[in-house]
C-alpha cells in the first residue's frame, strides 16, 4: 500500500483562494454581496432619494424654472381638487384590479398548486409565462382590437343576439362608454389581463407549500370545504396574494400606456407624471406624484400586517 | 356487540396497484389495535379508508355498524393523528385545539375552555399562547392528539405517531398513549412499520403484506405463533426454517420459526445440528450470535454474562421443544 501525506499537494490557484475563503468566510461573502449592493445603494435608492427631494422643489408658475428650495408648496398643489380626482381614480381603478385579479386567480394557482402534476405543470408555466415574452405595447392594442366597437366583441354579441348585454354594460353611470375600449371597464379588464401573471405565480407558490394533510385534518376535524377554505387556504396563501396583490396594485397604479390606449380621456397617475415631467415641465410635481403610490404601498403594507397576513410566513 | 370498524371485503385499487385487496377485519370496541406492515403493505391506505380520505373501490366499510360508503370525513366520528401532525402554522396551539368546536359553532369562550381542558390532559397546560413552529417534535404530537381528541371521536386513527420522535420520547409516548387509551376508553387505531411499537401498544394486531391481511390475532399470538414466512420474519426478525432443517431439529418436514431468544448454543458434540459462527454482535443486554448452517442463518441471542464463542468457531443450537414454531402457510 502506497502511503498518502496527509496534506495533498496545492494545484494552483483555485485551490489557493479555496484556501482563503475558508479561513475567511466573510471575505466571499463581502465580494458577492458588495456590487449588489452598490448597485442598490447608489443607483436604486440613489435615484429614488432624488425623486423624493425633487418633490420638495417648487416650480414658478410665471417662468416655469425650478425653484430649489425646499417647500411643501408642491405637495398643496398635489391635494387640489383636480389632482386629487387623479389619485383617487387610479386608487380605485388599482383596488379593482387587485380584486378581481385575486379572484381569478386563486382557481388558476389553486390548480396548478395541487392538481397538476409534470407534464401539466409545465403547461401551466408556460400558459402563464407565455403572455409575458409578447411585446406589452401589441397585447395592449390587440385589446383594444377586441374591445373596440366595430371588434370581435361587438361581432361576437351580435352574432349570438346578446348585444343588449353590452349595451347594459355600457350604458353603466361611471365605468361604462361609447364602447368598451373607450370606457373604465375596458380599462379595468386589460389592467387584469397584463398584471394577472404576477399574482397567479406567488400565489401558486404558497398555495404549494401548504400540505394536502393539513387539508385532510381540517376535514377531519370536521370542517366543510368551504370553511377549510375560509380557515386554513385563505390565511396560508395569504402571503402569496399580499405578493401579489403588491405587484398588480402597484403595477396599475404607476402605468400610464393602458390608460392612454384604453379608456376615457380622464388621466390616472401615470399618465400626470408622464405629461408633467415632459411637455408641462413640472418635474417637482411629477415627482410628488410619484411619491403617492410609494406612500399608498407602504400603508398599504402596513395594514396588511397588522392584519396577520404575514402570519403564516 | 358491534364492531367499532369493520371491513367486509373492502378494495382500494389504485389503477393496476391493488393496494387493499378484499379485506376482512373487525376492529372490536375499545381496543388498542395496531396495523402493521412493511411500507406499501397498506395499512396506511386502510386507515384512509376509514377516515374517509379514501374511497373503497370494492366492499364496505362500518363504522359502529352504520355503513359510511357515502359519508365524508368531516361526518364521520373518527378522527386523525396526522404523521406529520398537520398542525395549523397560522393558528396558536389553543386555537388548533379549539379548530373542531369552532367550525361545529362553539362560542370561543367556551371551546377555549374545552382545549384548555384537552392541553392540560396532554401535559401542556401552559403553552396555549404558542405557534407550533415553537414547539419541539414532541410537544407538537401532543397537540395533535389534543386537538383530535377534543371533538370526542369514538375512533381515533394515529398515522405512524410515533415515527418522527427520538428513542427516548417515543418510549415514554408509548406509555402514555397507552394509559390515555385506558383513561378515555376509545377505540385507537395505529398504523405503524415498526413491530416493537406494534407488539408493546397494541391488544390486537393485523399484519398486512401486499395489502392484503397476513395474519391477525393479539401480539403473544402472533410473536409466539406466526402462520407465515412473512409474519416470523417482520415480527421479530425470526429465524425462518425450511422444512430439511425442521426435521433435522426433531419437526415435521415444514417451514418453522424460531426465535432467537429461544435459541441457545450448545456444545457442538452433544447437538443435532451445528453451524459455524459468522457473526457476533454486542447489542448490550444480550449479544446476537450469527450461525451459518449449511448455508442457512440462525441467528442466537445470547444473555450477558455467558460465554461467547469467537467467529469462525463451530457452535450447537438447541432449544425447549415447545420453541419450534411450525407454520400452516408456505409463503
Amino acid at each position: 500500500m502506497t502511503t498518502r501525506t496527509a496534506i495533498m499537494p496545492d494545484r494552483g490557484l483555485g485551490d489557493r483562494l479555496s484556501a482563503l475563503f475558508w479561513r475567511r468566510p466573510k471575505l466571499l461573502l463581502m465580494l458577492l454581496i458588495t456590487p449588489p449592493l452598490i448597485w442598490l445603494g447608489v443607483i436604486y435608492l440613489g435615484s429614488l432619494a432624488a425623486l423624493l427631494v425633487q418633490s420638495f422643489f417648487s416650480i414658478d408658475e410665471f417662468s416655469g424654472v425650478i425653484n430649489y428650495e425646499l417647500t411643501l408648496k408642491t405637495y398643496g398643489e398635489l391635494f387640489r381638487a383636480a389632482n386629487l380626482d387623479i389619485i383617487i381614480r387610479t386608487l380605485l381603478m388599482s383596488t379593482a384590479v387587485t380584486l378581481t385579479s385575486a379572484v381569478v386567480a386563486f382557481p388558476i394557482a389553486y390548480f396548478a398548486a395541487r392538481f397538476a402534476r409534470g407534464r401539466w405543470k409545465a403547461v401551466f408555466y408556460l400558459g402563464i409565462m407565455l403572455p409575458l415574452w409578447s411585446s406589452y405595447l401589441v397585447k395592449v392594442y390587440a385589446w383594444k382590437l377586441i374591445l373596440a366597437k366595430e371588434g370581435i366583441l361587438t361581432w361576437a354579441a351580435t352574432k349570438l343576439h346578446a348585444t343588449f348585454v353590452m349595451d347594459a354594460v355600457l350604458a353603466l353611470p361611471w365605468v361604462g362608454g361609447n364602447s368598451l375600449s373607450t370606457s373604465f371597464i375596458g380599462t379595468w379588464i386589460v389592467f387584469v389581463y397584463v398584471w394577472m401573471p404576477y399574482m397567479i405565480l406567488p400565489l401558486q407558490a404558497s398555495l404549494e407549500r401548504v400540505p394536502t394533510s393539513m387539508l385532510e385534518a381540517s376535514a377531519d376535524l370536521g370542517a366543510t370545504r368551504g370553511q377549510t377554505l375560509r380557515t386554513v387556504i385563505l390565511p396560508l396563501a395569504m402571503p402569496g396574494m399580499i405578493a401579489g396583490s403588491i405587484f398588480t396594485f402597484s403595477l396599475t397604479m404607476g402605468d400610464y400606456i393602458i390608460p392612454q390606449i384604453i379608456g376615457t380621456s380622464a388621466r390616472f397617475i401615470g399618465q400626470a407624471v408622464y405629461q408633467l415631467q415632459g411637455t408641462a415641465g413640472n418635474i417637482p410635481l411629477a415627482a410628488a406624484f410619484a411619491v403617492v403610490p410609494i406612500v399608498i404601498m407602504l400603508i398599504y403594507l402596513a395594514l396588511a400586517k397588522r392584519a396577520g397576513a404575514f402570519d403564516a410566513l | 356487540m358491534t364492531s367499532a370498524v369493520s371491513f367486509a371485503k373492502v378494495s382500494r385499487h389504485f389503477g393496476k396497484v391493488k393496494a387493499v385487496d378484499q379485506v376482512d377485519l373487525e376492529i372490536a370496541e375499545g381496543s388498542f389495535f395496531a396495523m402493521l406492515g412493511p411500507s406499501g403493505s397498506g395499512k396506511t391506505t386502510c386507515l384512509r379508508l376509514i377516515s374517509g380520505f379514501e374511497q373503497p373501490t370494492a366492499g364496505h366499510i362500518r363504522i359502529f355498524g352504520e355503513d359510511v360508503s357515502q359519508t365524508p370525513p368531516n361526518r364521520r366520528s373518527v378522527n386523525t393523528v396526522f404523521q406529520d401532525y398537520a398542525l395549523f402554522p397560522h393558528l396558536n396551539v389553543r386555537d388548533n385545539v379549539a379548530y373542531g368546536p369552532m367550525v361545529a359553532g362553539v362560542p370561543k369562550a367556551q371551546r377555549h375552555a374545552k382545549a384548555e381542558e384537552m392541553l392540560d390532559l396532554v401535559k401542556l397546560g401552559s403553552y396555549g399562547d404558542r405557534k407550533p413552529g415553537q414547539l419541539s417534535g414532541g410537544q407538537r404530537q401532543r397537540v395533535a392528539l389534543a386537538r383530535a381528541l377534543i371533538n370526542e371521536p369514538r375512533v381515533l386513527l394515529l398515522d405512524e405517531p410515533l415515527g418522527a420522535l427520538d428513542l427516548k420520547l417515543r418510549e415514554a409516548m408509548q406509555d402514555e398513549l397507552k394509559s390515555l387509551q385506558k383513561r378515555l376508553g376509545i377505540t385507537f387505531v395505529f398504523v405503524t412499520h415498526d413491530q416493537h411499537e406494534a407488539l408493546s401498544m397494541a391488544d390486537q394486531l393485523v399484519i398486512f403484506s401486499d395489502g392484503k391481511i397476513a395474519q391477525q390475532g393479539s401480539p403473544e399470538d402472533v410473536y409466539a405463533r406466526p402462520n407465515s414466512r412473512f409474519v416470523a420474519d417482520f415480527v421479530g426478525s425470526s429465524n425462518v426454517l425450511s422444512p430439511d432443517l425442521t426435521r433435522a431439529l426433531g419437526g415435521p418436514a415444514k417451514w418453522a420459526s424460531l426465535r432467537p431468544e429461544k435459541t441457545m448454543l450448545a456444545a457442538p458434540a452433544k447437538a443435532a445440528v451445528k453451524g459455524t459462527v459468522t457473526a457476533v454482535r454486542y447489542l448490550g443486554a444480550a449479544s446476537r450470535v450469527v450461525l451459518d448452517v449449511g448455508g442457512n442463518e440462525i441467528a442466537a441471542l445470547v444473555p450477558a454474562g455467558q460465554d461467547l464463542p469467537v467467529q469462525g468457531a463451530e457452535a450447537g443450537i438447541a432449544f425447549e421443544p415447545d420453541a419450534l414454531h411450525v407454520m400452516e402457510r408456505e409463503v
